[in-house]
């Protein structure tokens, strides 16, 4: 039940509490036994509420990619990428380490918590 | 309620006047009184009085409130209003609930806007909030979801840029046969050309996307029992359906297949005719890549087999699919949300068939004896998926 919230944080203040910790953490279904992202009070399509918070094994593959161009002085091109997590759900993230218009489809990637403008982030390495 | 049901809506509504306004550049001139402009137009075209307008549909990336601001700035008590914002494909389903509204008996004449000054105003301009779990990673939003959509299609299909570059190649030569266009004094662009352009977000480059300019638009919805009696062609709304399956592009199930599969199948369901029934294809081509996803989900080839089908410019004047033949997105006009535009091409063509003045193009512009048209709508990042399938009398 959520009629009364107060002196709680809902799911995405979670997320983002858990990345503060240095932990890259995503929600589960327990009866359905699935993962999903982005986070939620529920499962999405079909509502289940019996869901728990498990630290993803940060391993995970390139679903595509983007090349962003961008001024020099703006902070140069950068790399944007859809990355399907070795759980199943699938996020937007840069993937650093490598020229940003170098990263292909279906390279592995491995997650780390980083910063991006001074918020914590998940950022992807070419494994 | 079955389809049967929902089919009752068949041909029961026409749009009987139809205008634009500002189109390209409106310095000096706001997104309301663009797109109120265009609502009067409209209305002189149907020959319609302003107080007879009673349902009032509108969306802007300018009012958050856009069909109560419309109304009160035209001085209209609507008896029913919708401001849906589903992207640029808002106007699309604005149109199928008008229909309804008319239908129902709720409203008598219905009129759907949309007006934007966003290019004298600075460039792209959207009321959109940030994406939560994307917003920090700097998208660039919108190109970057297309790019992306655009990057898997290409490795999933082996599709190239140059079949990117041949939509904007057909889209121009379009647009060189229409004075209304943007670029209609630009000149032929080559694959070359498209492809040396400034790279935007890789894989699309500058001609791999829209135009941006300013421009209003609306149209004027009746019951088909008076549209008959109006002065011009009315043209009749035979199917209309919208599907969505997502809001931000890292939440989209598949990048190569959108929602038009489920809102183009169910349209013309509907309508009672096929893609290949068509005189005109018009397909909301914000992107190269849209016209391509379109092509295949709207049912006019298989997945994956689109960029044969635009080959040898197979969607321009000279082609077999009279693909954006005002010149789309990419060539004649982007005002920022699209929608409208691609229905008043729909209309002009079967208008324009049918004898009615809506313009002048060059040879090859018009398209002869043009009875059916697909108006298919696209919102946010291939997010909303809206399709109409407009008719002329003969088609009912």
């Amino acid at each position: 039940m959520a009629e009364n919230l107060s002196g709680t944080v809902g799911p995405e203040q979670q997320f983002k509490n858990f990345l503060s910790e240095g932990k890259f953490m995503i929600q589960r279904c327990k009866s359905l036994n699935k993962f999903f992202f982005h986070p939620r009070v529920a499962f999405p399509g079909s509502g289940e509420r019996d869901l728990e918070w498990v630290e993803a094994s940060g391993n995970g593959e390139v679903y595509s990619s983007s090349c962003n161009r961008r001024l020099p002085e703006k902070g140069g091109d950068f790399n944007l990428s859809l990355i399907t997590l070795e759980e199943g759900p699938r996020m937007m993230a840069r993937v650093e380490g490598i020229d940003p218009d170098k990263v292909e489809i279906g390279q592995k990637v491995k997650a780390r918590i980083s910063s991006l403008n001074g918020e914590p982030a998940v950022i992807f390495d070419i494994v | 309620m079955d389809q049967n049901d929902i089919n009752r809506l068949r041909g029961k509504t026409a749009v009987v006047g139809l205008a634009e306004s500002g189109c390209g550049l409106a310095s000096g001139w706001s997104a309301m009184e663009i797109m109120a402009s265009a609502v009067h137009d409209a209305l002189d075209d149907a020959g319609i009085k302003l107080k007879e307008v009673d349902g009032v549909f509108a969306a802007t990336a300018f009012h958050s409130m856009a069909a109560m601001s419309l109304s009160e700035y035209l001085g209209v008590k609507p008896k029913f209003a919708d401001g849906s914002q589903i992207g640029g494909s808002s106007f699309l389903s604005h149109i199928l609930t008008a229909a309804m509204a008319l239908d129902a008996g709720l409203i008598n004449v219905a009129v759907v806007a949309y007006g934007s000054n966003q290019k004298s105003a600075g460039g792209f301009k959207t009321i959109s909030e940030a994406m939560p779990y994307e917003a920090q990673y700097q998208p660039r939003m919108p190109v970057t979801a297309y790019a992306l959509s655009a990057k898997r299609y290409m490795n999933e299909f082996g599709a190239t840029r140059e079949d990117l570059a041949n939509v904007a190649v057909s889209a121009r030569d379009w647009a060189l046969l229409n004075p209304r266009a943007y670029t209609h004094q630009d000149g032929p662009l080559t694959v070359n050309d498209v492809l040396s352009a400034r790279p935007i977000v890789d894989p699309l480059g500058k001609l791999d996307c829209c135009l941006v300019t300013d421009g209003g638009a609306a149209v004027v919805m009746t019951r088909s029992d008076r549209a008959k009696d109006t002065k011009n062609t009315p043209i009749y709304l035979l199917g209309a359906a919208m599907e969505h399956h997502h809001r931000m592009i890292s939440e989209m199930p598949d990048l190569v297949k959108t929602s038009a599969i489920e809102s183009g199948k169910r349209a013309f369901s509907m309508s009672g005719y096929k893609p290949n029934d068509m005189s005109t294809i018009q397909l909301y081509d914000a992107f190269t890549i849209n016209t391509l996803l379109f092509l295949e989900d709207l049912g006019f080839c298989k997945k994956g087999e689109a960029k044969e089908l635009v080959k040898n410019n197979n969607i321009g004047p000279a082609g077999n699919l009279k693909v954006n033949t005002n010149g789309g997105g990419l060539s004649c006009v982007h005002p920022g949300m699209y929608g409208l535009f691609v229905t008043l091409e729909a209309l002009r063509q079967l208008r324009n068939a049918s004898g009615d003045d809506v313009g002048q193009r060059l040879n090859g512009g018009w398209i002869d004896n043009a009875k059916l048209s697909v108006a298919h709508g696209n919102g946010g990042v291939l997010s909303s998926q809206v399709t109409n399938i407009w008719g002329v009398s003969d088609t009912l």
